[in-house]
């Protein structure tokens, strides 16, 4: 039994934790999976197969009625159940965290302060690929921009895996979903696929924890993480903020400062 | 079934060009930007033929995705409509799995289960299907579970068979597919018995039957909730699988005119059944997750007559959480 699995058959037999959600041999990969009991600890797997960021079942209804949760946490898992914290999805007694590094150590993490501390020491970026995409994107003009978007996008069927498989779209009604009056349309066309995806960046902008899981959950490969992340840099860049690896967040798309230097919004 | 033809490898370039030529679009597996789709091809060179399955499904070929189904204008306070005219342009599927051209049966069966879909039909019609026999498959296939098989002749037109010198036999199985053989007769030779690749070997580690009967008792076992604990309830299950009908009507509109639009739609979806009190009879994802399987093994048996299952595991295959179709169901015909 390896590190992973001592510590989570320990949660489980001292009852600090009724679940344990982490990843498992699934069909030619790995799956999400709950153990809830310690014989099953020995299911749990980490490597670089274990994509999900499984901080998007901590909300889920049918997964809160288990118990309290422990998660085998990446990185990205970890800034997910920070940015969460401070959304108030996710209070401090509720954290319980396996913070996994490929090939590292295992560490408990018990409180959203204690993955702040071990946040702090850890490179807070997308994969080297995905930057690689950025670059390119960045690089492109407007236009080139605009037509590959346009290609990618018409692929989009709305199954909504994208949404579903994210930490931070947890609302429990989306603007996809308000139809009185419908907001955007829900029709896979172009005019429909470009608004849900714009609207689904300018959501995430500030907050995306980095993780890429949208885009990896897309049955099709439209790589839809690459506009959270070029969202979540612009950020970045021009607000100074987002990353995640604070608990106190500023929220660059929904605050107002009287003293902001943009006029038009005074 | 034996074949009446083989055509070389050769031969399909201009096969295609004879298609286009009398004027059809020709769908198919091809290469997209991160996985093989099913969409527009116009060259049997663009035609991907490696893969066990392509991603997406051909249904969208006769099912599209969003369709219009009619216009309105507020003209005082009287409504004109108007009908969009009838889909037209004959199409060929072309290196379909034999199961997903099946999966056109059940389709069929359901859209016009009371009230015929003109507008499915009019594509069906006009629609002439060829499909390849597997010579391989992967761990998400279990057609022959489900009463198909690598060289299943329902839904296809023709249905070709890989030759071991490359190129195929050709059976032909209804009068679209002699009709296509007609577009490029010179390219049909009469087959001489090459030998073929082998089939696929697909073990069937369930039957459907056993599930049909077995699914009446199971309506309220936790098994529901226990499979469907780590699905995250989006539709890329519904979306890719060649037998699901389910759609939307969604209206897009100003004060004086507006179109209706059906959008395929998925039981995984917590406002497929939302009620517009706010109660929701499905309202957990083991409720939903039922419904799929009930829909496919029992209410359409039952209903119509026919499975609403392939066995292309596709819905697998796309899935982003790994549900595994053949295993859940083989879990559920265990309890018999």
């Amino acid at each position: 039994m390896d590190e992973l699995q001592e510590k989570a058959k320990q949660l489980l037999e001292a009852g600090t934790v009724q679940v344990v959600i982490g990843h498992a041999a699934g069909r030619g990969g790995r799956r999400p999976v709950f153990v809830r009991s310690p014989a099953q600890a020995g299911k749990l797997v980490h490597d670089d197969g274990c994509w999900q960021n499984l901080a998007t079942y901590l909300g889920k209804p049918e997964v809160r009625k288990l118990g309290r949760a422990a998660v085998v946490a990446s990185p990205p898992v970890l800034r997910a159940m920070v940015q969460l914290g401070a959304e108030r999805q996710l209070g401090n007694d509720e954290v319980m965290a396996l913070a996994v590094v490929t090939g590292g150590p295992v560490r408990t993490l018990a409180t959203l302060a204690a993955i702040e501390g071990h946040l702090a020491s850890l490179p807070d970026e997308p994969p080297a690929a995905d930057r690689t995409e950025l670059g390119r994107l960045a690089a492109m003009t407007v236009p080139e921009r605009r037509a590959f978007w346009a290609e990618q996008l018409d692929r989009c069927v709305r199954c909504y895996a994208c949404r579903a498989s994210c930490p931070m779209c947890y609302c429990e009604r989306c603007t996809m979903e308000c139809n009185r009056p419908q907001w955007v349309p829900v029709a896979s066309h172009a005019l429909g696929n470009l608004e849900y995806h714009i609207v689904r960046a300018m959501h995430l902008a500030g907050r995306c924890v980095q993780c890429g899981t949208c885009g990896k959950s897309c049955p099709l490969g439209i790589p839809v993480h690459l506009l959270t992340l070029f969202a979540e840099r612009s950020v970045q860049q021009h607000f100074g903020q987002g990353g995640k690896a604070s608990g106190k967040p500023v929220f660059a798309m929904s605050t107002f400062r009287p003293e902001d230097s943009e006029t038009f919004i005074r | 079934m034996s074949p009446e033809y083989q055509i070389g490898e050769g031969s399909l370039e201009a096969l295609f060009a004879a298609i286009t030529a009398d004027g059809r679009r020709i769908w198919g597996p091809r290469a997209a930007a991160g996985c093989i789709e099913i969409g527009e091809i116009r060259s049997a060179g663009e035609l991907a033929r490696d893969q066990v399955h392509p991603i997406s499904s051909a249904k969208a070929a006769a099912f599209p995705r969003v369709e219009k189904i009619l216009s309105y204008r507020m003209d005082g306070k009287d409504v004109a409509i108007d009908d969009p005219p009838l889909p037209a342009r004959p199409t060929v599927l072309f290196g379909l799995r034999p199961c997903e051209a099946r999966g056109f049966c059940a389709l069929g069966t359901i859209l016009n289960w009371g009230t015929p879909d003109r507008f499915f039909n009019a594509r069906m019609e006009r629609t002439t299907v060829v499909s390849i026999a597997c010579t391989r498959s992967d761990e998400a296939c279990f057609c022959t579970a489900v009463g198909g098989g690598p060289d299943h002749p329902a839904g296809s037109d023709l249905l070709l068979h890989p030759l071991a010198q490359g190129g195929y036999d050709v059976v032909v199985l209804s009068d679209k597919g002699r009709a296509l053989v007609a577009l490029a007769p010179d390219r049909f030779e009469p087959a001489r018995g090459a030998a073929r690749i082998a089939l696929a070997k697909i073990e069937a580690e369930f039957q459907a039957q056993e599930i049909t009967e077995q699914l009446p008792r199971l309506f309220d076992h936790p098994i529901w909730s226990e499979q469907s604990l780590r699905c995250l309830g989006c539709g890329a299950c519904a979306y890719v699988c060649p037998t699901c009908a389910c759609f939307d009507i969604q209206d897009e509109a100003d004060a004086r005119r507006g179109v209706r639009l059906r959008c395929w739609d998925s039981c995984a979806f917590r406002l497929f059944t939302l009620h517009a009190s706010g109660h929701n009879p499905r309202e957990t994802q083991g409720q939903r997750w039922r419904q799929r399987v009930q829909h496919k093994f029992s209410y359409m048996p039952e209903r119509l007559g026919v499975l609403g299952c392939v066995g292309c595991g596709k819905c697998s295959r796309a899935c982003p959480v790994d549900m595994d179709f053949k295993e859940h169901l083989t879990e559920i015909a265990k309890f018999s």
